[in-house]
């Protein structure tokens, strides 16, 4: 069996000696004796981790590793650079709890005022939190943060991820609060739906571009017709789209969110992602989660500690702004090294080649009989098409190391990141087109 | 140190992507971005000797230390790593076909073998992100439960004062209204007051049990009963599960769902403040009311976030589950709770514990004679441990045991290390008598002096930003 526990047989003796006790019986004498387990667990023997490894790496060895992926829908095949793989596994960063103790965590504390820095030089907002669990909890978590007494409805549009609505919805319920849905109109939020649904008890509406579909939401114009409502306007993102797409701020959004995956982390069958959330100065003291500021110590040093703690649950108990305690502080730290490592140019680099490489194969795909795009507006790196036969060329994508793209309702969304070269989409485009001859 | 926005220099790069492929595609100006992208520029040798500059000034558990009471901090094994890190974990699309993803659900579907079998439940779910999302996910299971009856009328969670401030935080969250019930002297919940708070309106408890002043509730049973008894359900709060693991199980203390921290006891790295994992278990009759995951695929779930959970994070905390095995998880709650009582007792007769008794894997200490007497405060206690290398204790929680030291020393650390960090205490608790003044100041030798906190949260400066 394996095991972590230092202490010998004889320590062990010695030590139950030095607080007067004879066995390790004893140290449970509170727990009544007709609870304690007679037997031992039923799970398997202890293995040594030579053993371990074998059987794990077997079960890895399980999964399928697709030599293409064409499948976006949240989660995306980028590139990551070698640097961002390794920083973040150095057991300083990997091994440290929240900082609390601020005099020995400057290096955790800077990583994340540099994330929220980055952040918001990304999206153009004026403060981002520490992070929160996934892009879905960040917007149900901005939800909650513009619901007061008289303004209770959160609008979300049907275009945004169905694992965000639902999130949401089931934060909704939490707090006996109403969502409605607000429908879409050729992949897009309809404008006038919107209007008649902005009803003077809406707190809020949630939007996504590029949304589910793939397609670039009319962003700025919706943020306009929820004002109008005097509602807030939320706004969830692609991290990777804003190096060339209008800014949540230029969008007008009040809070934006988005998942953080795209930036430096892996897939890894959905998870740890990483919830982004900023918010402009007005909103500050509502976000949830831990925040860093910069202060000074008792020389006049330039230091950083969690700040505007009042709002937390460790303070505020039943009254805070959420529950939330641990976070995803080392994606966040992979997030801010995926940033500065590409840099702006790099990173303008990724989502051009995702947008183009995305546009390539769509058009290529449009140009097979019975291939077409199901929505009209413009798209990002993700778009759905009419696929006949869909299955059959599901398949034999997939016999081919080709993970197609996924079902939706009666079409395909597909995706393409700056990772598959044009060979690749040549090949996928090829069986596609053999599927349907 | 610098920041990395004060290492930019203009035009640096790093190589990273070839040349585009494929045709460019200009985007309709309407919906470009018209603002700066001012992220810093940077080559691969800057960011390399920036972030390991950051690393020098943080102190992990494998660096040393670290007995910070509530958050488990063991030993992160270096294998558990390694595996989170194989292709075939880390290269699948959470939306891959069934048939491509054999492998991840059988990680899933082992490890809730092995945490049922520990927690004494019958269905878990990995969806939660965290111990507080594990918490909102179970007592949302707890609200279906009584919705699903049309039992409306409960509309409050009760929970003892002595409890981390999640569970109120998270009760609120899921409509309840927080009953805070006070503790008995000896920490352990006061049955009288719990009885004068049953009733029909009652939805359930929220309990950790060891609770957070390290003692095990002898009542537990009654405690669970009665709440049953009112039509209430019992959650568990496994943030101490460490100190019962493979001894005694929460399913038979007559608990209903739990949450597991994977990041605390099962041995996955907090990451800074994670990510983390929160598997929620349940009994039988809850496990319809699971959120949406591969272990429950039917419609009708409640989601809670997207997609599959921290999967990395399981195959840490299986990895170290079947490291250890049946025989290695007492092993582990049972020197837990020996490092607890030895550390407790070796630094008694200067701090004394709050509870002068057997503890489990934790315990309090109760610093206001020590303050009355000399002027130090548990703070200045904390900041004079950093520096002596060690992390301090979690401060001033529970709230119910005022100057309040809670220390959890772990099952993997040494008797050597405990008998280092008890000489630490006793020689500060000379110190205290001798030169309070000195570890009013401290800390003297960390990265920084003591932060003005009042300062940061009046005039909040969150970014950085060009001079």
């Amino acid at each position: 069996m394996g095991s972590y526990v230092p202490a010998t047989a004889a320590e062990r003796r010695e030590m139950l000696q030095a607080i007067g006790m004879n066995s390790e019986k004893e140290l449970y004498s509170d727990v009544p004796a007709s609870m304690l387990l007679d037997k031992p667990l039923n799970i398997p023997s202890g293995m040594s981790e030579l053993e371990v490894r074998a059987k794990v790496e077997a079960m890895a060895a399980k999964n399928r590793v697709y030599e293409t992926v064409l499948r976006g829908a949240g989660a995306y095949d980028h590139y990551i650079p070698s640097i961002v793989k390794y920083i973040p596994a150095k057991e300083e960063f990997l091994t440290a709890y929240t900082p609390y103790q601020a005099e020995m965590s400057q290096g955790i504390l800077q990583s994340i005022f540099e994330y929220q820095t980055m952040i918001c030089q990304l999206t153009g907002m004026d403060v981002s939190n520490a992070s929160v669990y996934d892009g879905a909890t960040a917007a149900a978590e901005a939800a909650a943060m513009c619901r007061d007494r008289k303004r209770t409805v959160t609008l979300v549009s049907a275009t945004v991820h169905p694992d965000t609505i639902n999130t949401i919805r089931t934060y909704c319920f939490g707090t006996n609060h109403e969502l409605r849905v607000v429908p879409c109109k050729d992949g897009r939020t309809d404008p006038e739906a919107l209007k008649e649904m902005l009803t003077p008890d809406v707190a809020s509406m949630i939007v996504q571009s590029p949304n589910f579909f793939g397609q670039i939401e009319d962003a700025k114009a919706l943020g306009e017709i929820v004002h109008a409502a005097k509602a807030q306007y939320i706004l969830s993102f692609n991290p990777i789209s804003l190096a060339i797409l209008a800014t949540p701020k230029e969008c007008g959004a009040d809070i934006a969110v988005g998942e953080g995956q795209p930036l430096g982390l892996p897939m890894a069958w959905g998870g740890p992602y990483l919830g982004i959330m900023t918010a402009s100065s007005r909103m500050m003291r509502k976000l949830p989660g831990r925040i860093v500021g910069e202060t000074t110590d008792d020389a006049g040093n330039r230091a950083y500690v969690l700040s505007l703690q009042a709002r937390e649950q460790h303070i505020r108990r039943e009254k805070a702004s959420s529950n939330i305690c641990s976070n995803e502080a080392l994606c966040a730290l992979t997030a801010g090294l995926y940033l500065a490592t590409v840099g702006p140019d790099g990173l303008r680099q990724v989502a051009k080649q995702s947008m183009a490489k995305a546009h390539y194969l769509a058009d290529a795909l449009c140009a097979i009989p019975g291939v077409s795009l199901k929505y009209s507006g413009p798209f990002f790196h993700e778009f759905v098409t009419v696929l006949p036969k869909r299955d059959e060329v599901l398949s034999a994508l997939d016999k081919a190391g080709i993970l197609g793209g996924l079902p939706v309702e009666d079409g395909v969304l597909w995706c393409a990141t700056e990772k598959v070269t044009k060979a690749q989409l040549d090949k996928a485009v090829a069986i596609v087109k053999e599927v349907l001859a | 140190m610098k920041l990395i926005f004060e290492k930019s220099i203009s035009g640096r790069k790093s190589s990273l992507l070839p040349a585009c492929d494929v045709p460019e595609v200009e985007l309709d100006a309407a919906y470009q971005r018209q603002s700066e992208l001012p992220l810093p520029e940077l080559c691969e040798t800057d960011v390399s000797r920036h972030y390991t500059q950051l690393c020098q000034r943080v102190h992990g558990v494998n660096c040393g230390f670290y007995p910070l009471g509530s958050c488990t901090m063991k030993y992160n094994p270096r294998i558990n790593e390694e595996m989170a890190a194989l292709p075939g974990f880390t290269a699948i699309h959470p939306l891959a076909p069934k048939a491509s993803t054999e492998g991840c659900r059988e990680v899933y579907e082992t490890a809730a073998r092995y945490l049922c079998e520990i927690s004494g439940m019958d269905g878990m779910t990995f969806q939660p992100a965290a111990g507080a999302h594990g918490e909102f996910t179970g007592v949302m299971l707890i609200k279906q439960y009584h919705v699903s009856r049309g039992d409306t009328a409960r509309t409050k969670i009760i929970v003892p004062d002595s409890a981390h401030g999640t569970n109120p935080a998270t009760a609120a969250m899921c409509g309840f209204e927080v009953v805070n019930i006070a503790s008995a002297p000896n920490g352990c919940v006061d049955l009288e007051a719990l009885k004068a708070v049953l009733g029909p309106d009652v939805a359930g408890l929220m309990l950790t049990n060891p609770n957070t002043v390290g003692i095990f509730d002898e009542n537990i049973l009654e405690i669970t009963r009665l709440v049953h008894e009112c039509g209430g359900l019992c959650y568990y709060d496994g943030a101490n599960l460490n100190a019962v693991m493979g001894v005694v199980r929460p399913g038979d203390m007559g608990f209903d769902c739990i949450h597991m921290n994977l990041h605390k006891t099962f041995s996955t790295p907090h990451g800074g403040g994670g990510p983390g994992a929160g598997a929620v278990g349940c009994k039988e009759f809850l496990k319809k009311f699971l959120p949406k995951s591969v272990l429950m695929e039917e419609a009708g779930h409640i989601q809670v976030r997207m997609f599959e959970g921290n999967f990395l994070v399981v195959v840490r905390a299986l990895t170290y589950l079947m490291t250890l095995g049946k025989e290695g998880v007492p092993e582990a709650a049972i020197n837990a709770v020996l490092n607890a009582n030895y550390l407790m007792r070796k630094i008694q007769g200067t701090f004394e514990p709050a509870f002068d008794r057997t503890c489990m894997h934790e315990f309090v200490l109760d610093l206001s004679e020590f303050k009355k007497e000399t002027g130090v405060s548990a703070l200045d206690v904390a900041k004079s441990l950093i520096d002596r290398g060690m992390h301090p204790p979690t401060m001033y929680f529970p709230l119910i045991v005022h100057e309040a030291l809670m220390l959890e020393p772990t099952e993997t650390e040494s008797k050597q290390t405990l008998d280092e960090a008890a000489e630490i205490f006793r020689d500060l608790y000379k110190l205290a008598f001798t030169d309070p003044e000195y570890m009013h100041a401290a800390p003297h030798h960390a990265q920084i002096g003591r932060p003005d906190e009042v300062k940061a949260a009046r005039n909040p400066i969150l970014r950085w930003e060009q001079a």
